[in-house]
């Protein structure tokens, strides 16, 4: 099997991919970029949280423009994970108004997005219908 | 007449649209002096210059205003705040005024954008040959349109559908029909960009952007450029009885940044720091929403301008939905909002647009706006919003003299 690695870094692969967030260990506040300071409470200690992999779709949008080498329409959306907001696609169905729908209920999947010169994997994450 | 109130005593737009023939410092140059004869006073008795123009480079563009409209020596101080670069340039001038360093301030934004496409935003690289990490996410390759959205139609698609999730009734139709009421009112404005009106269902039929934003319901990428001169209080007192019957009083000068909420990092919000300007604008103004006889704020898209009538507190928390249908923000309903078209008719020249905004409402409350003329307007709000954020609320009101 080809070395897989995920897309950014606080994506956590194997058996049980996941999320992971800096969370202040100050204020719980949550976060996935890299830190210098938590933008709540300027700690600088931090913790990683496990973000829950179910979700309900707070907003969406189907984006039909974008940079070159996006496939388009692709839906942009808004996941709710149990108190922790999550940005990325929704995938796995139709990007359309008929399938994708306010409120509905979502769970994280992964999917290789390419190989490099080396034939190592990228693995990104995205959410799909849990319904 | 306290001492520290700032009043505009000359404001000009350009005609906003494709200016094949003129380059940026033209167009800017356009504006001031168009803005310096409007208030009767010329570049010698500016005390301060503040000016942006976000997409032009790095070039000062205070000084080469300067450079073709008046070397005088003064300071000049080059803003940039995304879509409230305007404002915040006037807000600049209003601070040197307010704080008695100068008697007259003079502000300008310009931006040559014609042919520039969409508001994109989301410019990325081109993936390499090996997976590298880079940037705060350690990502391999661009995040744009592989894990949710950065492009402009589509980030405030999202901020219009999370309004629907939460209060409901927001739909395709409805920001649709928004959009529709801008077109409608650009018919009256000679300075818009596009000046048709459209149908519901030319709009909701055209090119798909971000879904709900077809393209007419996007701001329209084009050329423009506004600039206005401040003067103090006493100062205006000095001035002749027509200079001081057509000033307008800015009641509340107001900019704010985004605070932090969860979520924020993950979608903008664009909520919190509009009604955060809102509140503080009326307190410092002493009106409330309720006296306002017209409204520019910031429709880059139709689904943004519906968040916004919440966030102005123009219609009761959760109830913006039912506002728009009930006709309020028609320009004849009880508070028009956008009657100059809005950005989506209009036209959106970046750093122009929070300057040109308070020249529509100080257009009207000088009663010179003509077919388009809101009949007795006494008071105006004007917004604007520049994403990652700034959020620029200035309340003008009808000069007494
Ligand atoms: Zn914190």
């Amino acid at each position: 099997m080809a070395e897989q690695i995920p897309f950014v870094e606080y994506l956590t692969l194997g058996d049980d991919p996941h999320l992971v967030a800096h969370e202040c260990t100050g204020c719980g506040a949550r976060f996935f970029d890299r830190r210098n300071a938590c933008a709540s409470c300027s700690g600088t200690d931090f913790k990683p949280a496990r973000v829950a992999t179910q979700g309900v779709l707070r907003s969406f949008t189907i984006v039909a423009f974008a940079a070159p080498g996006i496939d388009v329409p692709f839906v942009s959306a808004i996941v709710d994970c149990e108190g922790t907001s999550v940005r990325a696609n929704i995938v796995n169905t139709p990007a359309d108004p008929e399938n994708v729908k306010l409120g509905m209920p979502v769970r994280l999947t992964t999917f290789p997005i390419g190989s490099d010169s080396e034939g190592v994997e990228a693995i990104n994450f995205g959410f799909e219908p849990a319904a | 007449m306290s001492s520290e109130d700032v009043y505009i005593l000359g404001i000009k737009m350009t005609k906003f649209g494709k200016h094949k023939e003129l380059d940026t410092l033209d167009l800017a140059c356009e504006a001031t002096f168009a803005a310096l004869a409007d208030g009767g006073v010329t570049m010698k008795d500016m005390g301060i210059i503040a000016a942006g123009n976000l997409m032009g480079g790095a070039a000062p563009i205070a000084q080469l205003i300067q450079k073709q409209a008046g070397q005088t020596g003064i300071p000049a101080y080059n803003v940039s705040n995304a879509c409230a670069t305007g404002a915040t340039a006037l807000r600049v001038a209003c601070m040197s005024v307010k704080a008695g360093e100068s008697d007259f301030g003079l502000a300008v934004g310009v931006e040559k954008l014609a042919g520039a496409g969409l508001l994109a935003g989301g410019s990325r690289k081109s993936d390499g040959d090996s997976w590298q990490r880079s940037g705060r996410y350690g990502a391999v390759a661009p995040v744009d349109g592989r894990i949710g959205t950065d492009t402009m139609p589509g980030v405030f698609a999202q901020i219009g559908m999370e309004y629907g999730n939460k209060y409901g009734g927001a739909n395709f139709e409805l920001f649709a029909q928004i959009s529709e009421k801008n077109h409608g009112h650009s018919t009256l404005n000679p300075l818009a960009a596009y000046s048709k009106k459209m149908s519901l269902e030319e709009i909701m039929g055209d090119l798909m952007i971000a879904y709900p934003n077809t393209r007419p319901m996007c701001s329209a990428n084009c050329d423009g450029a506004a600039a206005a001169v401040v003067v103090s209080a006493s100062k205006l007192a000095t001035l002749s009885l027509e200079q001081q019957r057509r000033a307008v009083k800015i009641s509340a000068s107001i900019l704010t940044s985004d605070p932090f909420e969860e979520a924020c990092q993950v979608l903008p919000n664009v909520n919190t720091l509009t009604r955060n300007a809102a509140t503080q604008a009326y307190e410092q103004a002493g009106v409330g929403p309720a006296d306002l006889d017209l409204v520019e704020l910031h429709d880059c898209f139709a689904t943004a301008e519906l968040v916004h009538y919440d966030n102005l507190m123009l219609c009761e928390e959760g109830g913006a939905v039912d506002f728009f249908k009930s006709g309020a923000p028609f320009r004849d309903g009880t508070t028009p909002v956008n009657v100059s078209g809005g950005l989506q008719s209009k036209g959106h020249p970046i750093a122009a647009t929070g300057i040109a905004n308070i020249w529509e409402v100080c257009h009207h409350l000088r009663g010179e706006a003509g077919p388009r003329q809101i009949e007795g307007a006494k008071v105006g709000l004007a917004h604007v919003i520049g994403l990652a954020s700034a959020c620029g609320v200035h309340i003008l009101e009808k000069s007494a003299a």
